[in-house]
């Protein structure tokens, strides 16, 4: 009764607190960077903490090209190790930016407004780190190019039936549009910081980023349309690309991989590990921003709990449709696949994913746990935890697949950690940078979100705007 | 611009100040029906009244994207067909070599890149950007209309524009102020 109560009043808070205006919109956002504020001592830490992890990746790497993908775990019958699974980790952390920014705004979610500008971001660099894993697995990475169709003297093309090419294909374009995507819709922002620009170089900088947009009502109607026709094209764009990176496993004839379940599969996991990460950066930027605390509330937090949960579930009904078809399916590798991945020598990271996936996002049913900033950010980085092993519980099953002559194991070394964790490192410190010289919350769309009385538009959305 | 004075600075156009968006739509809708053609509003977020006010109903955005797109879906697709079947013919699996089911990802992809870079880059040469000066930008209150004010601009360009009797005609208004742009 009290719960059902506690929810109407939710509905009804308002999803900017505080009187605002335009101008105070642009004060608590956008003048900070201008004014050169001290960044919260926060900021230094963490950007001290990635730059040292940072380090450690380019250290990997130098490694790595000097020795050789030898350096790793990695071996026959597991060939993919952590690269693919970090591969798929950081790809899927990206669509939440993706979700947010053009699915919820088909869909008239007005809490997007003041998320989806750091999620983009979170996209963006989330898909550098993907993308840097197989182009280092290559073994050869200075080939790189041969991944893409160019005229050679070899006559040689690449393989149009390979998903692996089609991968190149998907995450290229998925990379591009969502830059192109996260800068347009920065330009207006960018032209507000160049307006406010105290010094020389924030005038040429600022400047020159913003094209010398001057908010033309004209332009804006350009803008607005492109907007909303890069949002349609993002929403189907999402789907492919985890589809796509689900086909590198699904098209592969390995027991418990070759199953039409996985690209549903995949991009629920993918949008509920997002979510997981939306969440653990919005916690520690309310906190140590105050003055962004007023646009990224406890509602939107709230909101992206729960989006995390339902597709957390997803997941959930995911591993129970894998381990049904593998016993309803009477087939003998499918099921002695299955006991293995329970119960065999890597049946404890099986047992981590269900914990971490089923059994702690389950708090999230409590008001409560989703309104406690410490208890949300525990679950989201479990949920974090827990995706990534799902790709590694996925990937070892390599290690355990038909006859026994072809079982082996794998452990990844301290060059494997370390790469990851240099790419923990690389997204930490561009994170950060982003903080420090970009808008983290889009203005433009924060202004035209606000009440008529305050100046702006009610949330007059862009699909009403776009003709 | 053919009695143009040379003692005269040349005049861009004429600038009105509003603080909130009606007013900047109600102004345009007068300037309009007065007759007036070459003018545009300056907005911190979008007001699709005043680009409906000024005439502008639709953008070309829509056809230029789709075209992008029609192009990348049809050229991916045949680029498949071509280097698969003709240039570097190999057998996968028994298939035929135009096994269109595994082209249509690739084709998809292509479809969205290009609608993409077509609309992005679309938007920004017809804007005519990057246009880092701009006669506006001479206005110092200008630097509000990324920010916290509304502004409607009547071009000298415009038939009708008369520096008094425009300047005059825009006092109606329920402006802040009315500057003048100097070219």
């Amino acid at each position: 009764m009290t719960d059902t109560h506690a929810s109407t009043a939710m509905l009804e808070d308002p999803l900017i607190e505080g009187k605002q205006d335009l101008a105070k919109v642009g004060v608590a956002i956008g003048d900070y960077l201008i004014d050169q504020q001290k960044q919260p001592v926060q900021w230094w830490f963490f950007f001290a903490v990635g730059f040292v992890m940072l380090t450690v990746l380019l250290y990997a790497l130098v490694y790595l090209f000097y020795i050789g993908v030898g350096i790793w775990g990695i071996n026959v019958p597991v060939a993919w190790g952590f690269a693919i699974i970090n591969f798929v980790w950081w790809i899927g952390i990206g669509h939440a930016g993706t979700l947010i920014s053009a699915i919820l705004l088909l869909l008239h979610q007005k809490w997007r407004t003041s998320i989806n500008r750091f999620s983009e971001t979170m996209t963006i660099f989330a898909v550098m780190c993907a993308g840097l894993f197989p182009l280092i697995h290559m073994g050869r990475p200075w080939f790189f190019y041969w991944l893409l169709p160019f005229p050679n003297i070899a006559g040689v093309w690449p393989q149009w039936r390979s998903p692996l090419v089609w991968d190149v294909f998907a995450v290229t374009t998925y990379f591009t549009v969502s830059l192109v995507f996260w800068y347009i819709g920065m330009m207006p922002d960018l032209a507000y910081l160049r307006d406010k620009a105290t010094n020389r170089a924030q005038r040429i900088i600022y400047g020159v980023l913003a094209l010398g947009w001057r908010g033309s009502a004209i332009h804006w109607r350009r803008h607005e349309k492109v907007y909303l026709i890069l949002a349609g094209l993002g929403t189907p764009l999402v789907f492919s690309v985890h589809t796509v990176v689900s086909f590198d496993f699904a098209v592969a004839i390995v027991p418990l991989w070759h199953a039409t379940i996985f690209p549903p599969f995949f991009v629920a996991g993918a949008i509920f590990s997002g979510f997981a990460m939306v969440i653990v950066l919005a916690i520690p930027m309310r906190k140590y921003y105050p003055a962004v605390a007023a646009f990224i509330t406890r509602k939107h937090l709230d909101y992206a709990a729960q989006v995390m949960f339902g597709t957390g579930m997803l997941v959930c009904f995911g591993y129970a449709c894998e381990a049904w078809m593998a016993w309803y399916g009477r087939s003998v590798y499918e099921w002695g696949t299955t006991k293995q991945r329970m119960f065999g020598p890597y049946g404890w990271s099986y047992w981590i994913l269900i914990t971490c996936n089923f059994v702690v996002p389950q708090l999230l049913w409590s008001r409560k746990i989703r309104h406690n900033d410490v208890w949300l950010m525990i679950i989201s980085l479990v949920a974090l935890v827990g995706m990534w092993f799902e790709r590694y519980v996925i990937v070892i099953t390599l290690s355990r697949e038909y006859v026994p002559s072809m079982w082996g194991r794998y452990a990844p070394t301290i060059w494997d950690w370390a790469t990851m964790i240099g790419s923990l490192g690389l997204f930490l410190t561009l994170f950060m940078l982003f903080l420090r010289f970009l808008p983290m919350i889009s203005m433009t769309e924060v202004r035209e979100l606000l009440p008529k009385e305050e100046g702006g538009a009610d949330g007059h959305s862009v699909l009403e705007n776009a003709p | 611009m053919s009695e143009h004075d040379d003692s005269a600075p040349a005049v861009y156009g004429l600038l009105a100040q509003f603080d909130t968006a009606d007013k900047m739509v109600d102004a345009t809708k007068k300037a309009n029906e007065a007759g007036y053609t070459c003018m545009d509003c300056f907005s911190p977020y979008p007001v699709g009244e005043a680009a409906d006010a000024m005439g502008f109903k639709t953008s070309e955005m829509g056809p230029v994207m789709f075209i992008g797109g029609l192009l990348g879906a049809t050229g991916g697709f045949f680029m498949q067909y071509f280097l698969g079947a003709y240039q570097f013919p190999v057998n996968i699996g028994g298939r035929p070599f135009l096994s269109w089911p595994s082209f249509i990802p690739v084709t998809f992809e292509m479809m969205v890149l290009t609608a993409a870079l077509c609309g992005v880059f679309g938007l920004i040469a017809i804007c005519g950007l990057p246009m880092l000066y701009h006669p506006l930008f001479n206005v110092p209150s200008f630097k509000r209309a990324s920010g916290d004010r509304f502004f409607l601009c009547i071009e000298a360009i415009d038939p009708k524009f008369d520096l008094a009797v425009t300047r005059e005609f825009m006092a109606g208004f329920q402006a802040l102020e009315v500057a003048e742009v100097p070219e």
